[in-house]
């Protein structure tokens, strides 16, 4: 098309140089909004912090009925050497708020390796022998980590972990 | 010779005519309060903070292996180290104060109501950069209280629907608060202070374009309104006089009242502190949050108790000119407000056993029904009001604005 057909100043077709400009608009705008993700992602965990994502725990120094809490991930994990009583009780029960049988949360019913956040918001609740009490707002918590009462939602989450040898478990792998 | 530079100046920059028309012939009323005295000092406690701060940020290392010590040597070893820290703490108090006091003083007065709404909006967005401004502070020390107070609120977006995970962790930088999260919350805490200039300023703009409100809640006839300079240039420092008799009555002799004993031990992501509680400055909202039994509504019951100032504008109904002084029944929700806020407070810093359960729920249901209540009775009111009879000069004005109102259609 040449520009010479009219007074040259008027727009031939004005609704195709309206699609032009929203064309344009479009464009620039998902352009900007890509420019962003790489701000977005660097807030994400870096290579390094993710390669620390496993953590190796030997079981045979922990006698039964101990306790021992280890980091994984920055987060602290209790791993909880069970008594055959403890066992039987846990066993028998299926929680409270949000009941789930003993045997999904365990690999093996000896070991319970749960993560140490209270689901309410968070803290380290402290052990007793009935379980444990987060410090925060009052979560009780049954020896397979299910919530009893208190306000936390769900049971103590368990992280993907495996049996290496009998005695030695990694945690971040499942 | 000055003449002579100001008449260069003026030539190239509104120098003159800027001064003239925002201070020495801003027309002010000349009926203020003292209780307007409280803008002024916010915006001298915010160029306090952020001169201690930028002296503070030339001693700390945002590191988690080094930031608690870097206080300790702030504290011990730098010149006038321990000033400038606990100007910097202590101003965190204060700066919530006199902005508490600015806001308290904008409800009883009904200030927020047409034409200044745009300056009570960009008021919120102001206090809420300052409230995300002294939480990420509150972790720069990275003593016990830091770390869990950032570790609970950060948990909080994990209520998020669907994604809740992935933001808590994106928040972070890492699986719980950790190093990368220090970095970058000392990043946004030098960023924010210029949000909040921004919005300072824009603040400023909206109050000199609709002017200061005033006790009697009605614009003042052009003769009952006096320059801001000398006036209350004046009565602004006189304020301040006695406001820096008090802040440094906090912190030459009590310079630790604000912060908690607690943060005087380093981080320790293995081991909770007993008693978890936020600063004095965010019990009430914190005491809301934990009112409600579930996660995700806690967080938008939070949320909402912040965000719902904004919509007050509207749910005060009445036309009656002025605030509280001259309506009794929002006089009377004013005072059940602040009140509640107190109580909220109280039960925000208690362990939440026994009778602090029910009082907290029953305080956060009172937050929000006079919230609820308002737009009824405020209509209700001025009905009552207007049947009482009104005073003529009121009369007056609320013919005048029905009549614009209706030319205006
Ligand atoms: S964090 Fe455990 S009960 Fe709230």
């Amino acid at each position: 098309m040449t520009a010479s057909s009219d007074d040259g100043n008027a727009p031939q077709d004005p609704a195709r140089r309206d699609f032009l400009g929203t064309v344009t608009a479009a464009v620039a705008t998902a352009g900007a909004v890509a420019a962003c993700w790489p701000f977005i992602s660097s807030m994400n965990p870096s290579t390094d912090v993710l390669a620390e994502a496993n953590t190796e725990v030997d079981l045979s120094g922990i006698a039964a009925g101990q306790m021992q809490t280890v980091a994984w991930q920055g987060k602290p994990i209790f791993i909880l050497h069970r008594t055959p009583d403890e066992i039987t009780a846990m066993a028998a029960s299926n929680g409270g708020k949000d009941p789930q049988p003993d045997g999904q949360r365990v690999k093996n019913p000896q070991w319970l390796v749960v993560i140490a956040l209270c689901t309410h918001m968070g803290c380290i609740p402290n052990k007793n022998s009935e379980g444990w009490l987060c410090p925060c707002h009052g979560s009780v918590y049954d020896n397979s980590g299910r919530i009893l009462s208190g306000p936390a939602p769900r049971n103590l989450d368990i992280p993907p972990y495996t049996f290496a040898t009998a005695d030695k478990i990694v945690i971040g792998k499942s | 010779m000055s003449n002579r530079v100001i008449a260069w100046i003026d030539q190239r920059f509104p120098l003159s005519s800027f001064i003239k028309h925002e201070l020495t012939e801003y027309p002010t009323p000349r009926n203020l309060s003292y209780w307007w005295n409280f803008g002024f000092l916010a915006g001298f406690v915010l160029v306090l903070q952020v001169v201690s701060g930028l002296f503070l940020a030339m001693h700390y290392k945002p590191d988690t292996a080094l930031a608690f010590d870097s206080v300790q040597h702030i504290m011990r070893n730098v010149n006038y180290g321990w000033l400038l820290r606990y100007m910097h703490s202590t101003g965190a108090s204060a700066f919530f104060v006199v902005i508490y006091l600015h806001m308290a003083r904008t409800l009883y007065y009904g200030s927020y109501r047409a034409p200044r709404e745009l300056m009570w909006w960009s008021g919120q967005i102001i206090l809420l950069t300052i409230m995300a401004t002294a939480f990420m502070g509150y972790l720069l020390p990275w003593g016990q209280m830091s770390y869990w107070g950032a570790q609970v609120i950060t948990a909080l977006f994990g209520a998020t629907p669907f994604v809740g995970d992935q933001i808590v962790i994106w928040l972070r930088g890492g699986f719980a608060v950790g190093d990368p999260t220090l970095t970058r919350f000392f990043a946004l805490h030098y960023l924010l202070p210029f949000v909040i200039f921004a919005m300072v300023f824009i603040h400023l703009i909206a109050l000199h374009s609709v002017k200061s409100s005033n006790p009697s809640g009605i614009n003042l006839r052009a003769k009952d309104n006096i320059p801001f300079h000398p006036y209350f240039t004046i009565k602004d420092f006189f304020g301040l006089g006695i406001f820096l008799i008090v802040f440094c009555a906090f912190l030459f002799f009590k310079p630790d009242f604000f912060i908690g004993t607690e943060n005087n031990i380093p981080a320790n992501p293995l081991h909770t502190p007993t008693h978890i509680e936020p600063e004095w400055y965010f019990l009430p909202f914190y005491a809301i949050l934990r009112a409600v039994p579930d996660a995700l509504g806690g967080a938008v019951a939070m949320a909402l108790s912040i965000l719902i100032y904004g919509a007050l504008p509207y749910l005060d109904r009445s036309k009656i000119p002025g605030g509280a002084r001259y309506r009794p029944i929002y006089r009377l929700l004013f005072y059940i407000f602040v009140l509640d806020i107190m109580v909220l407070a109280y039960v925000g810093g208690q362990p939440p056993v026994g009778p602090v359960v029910s009082i907290n729920r029953i305080a956060t249901f009172i937050y929000f029904g006079v919230f609820l209540v308002l737009p009824f009775a405020s209509i209700w009111e001025e009905r009552w009001l207007r049947a009482r009879g009104l005073p003529p000069a009121v009369q007056e004005i609320l013919a005048n604005e029905a009549s614009q109102h209706g030319a205006r259609q």
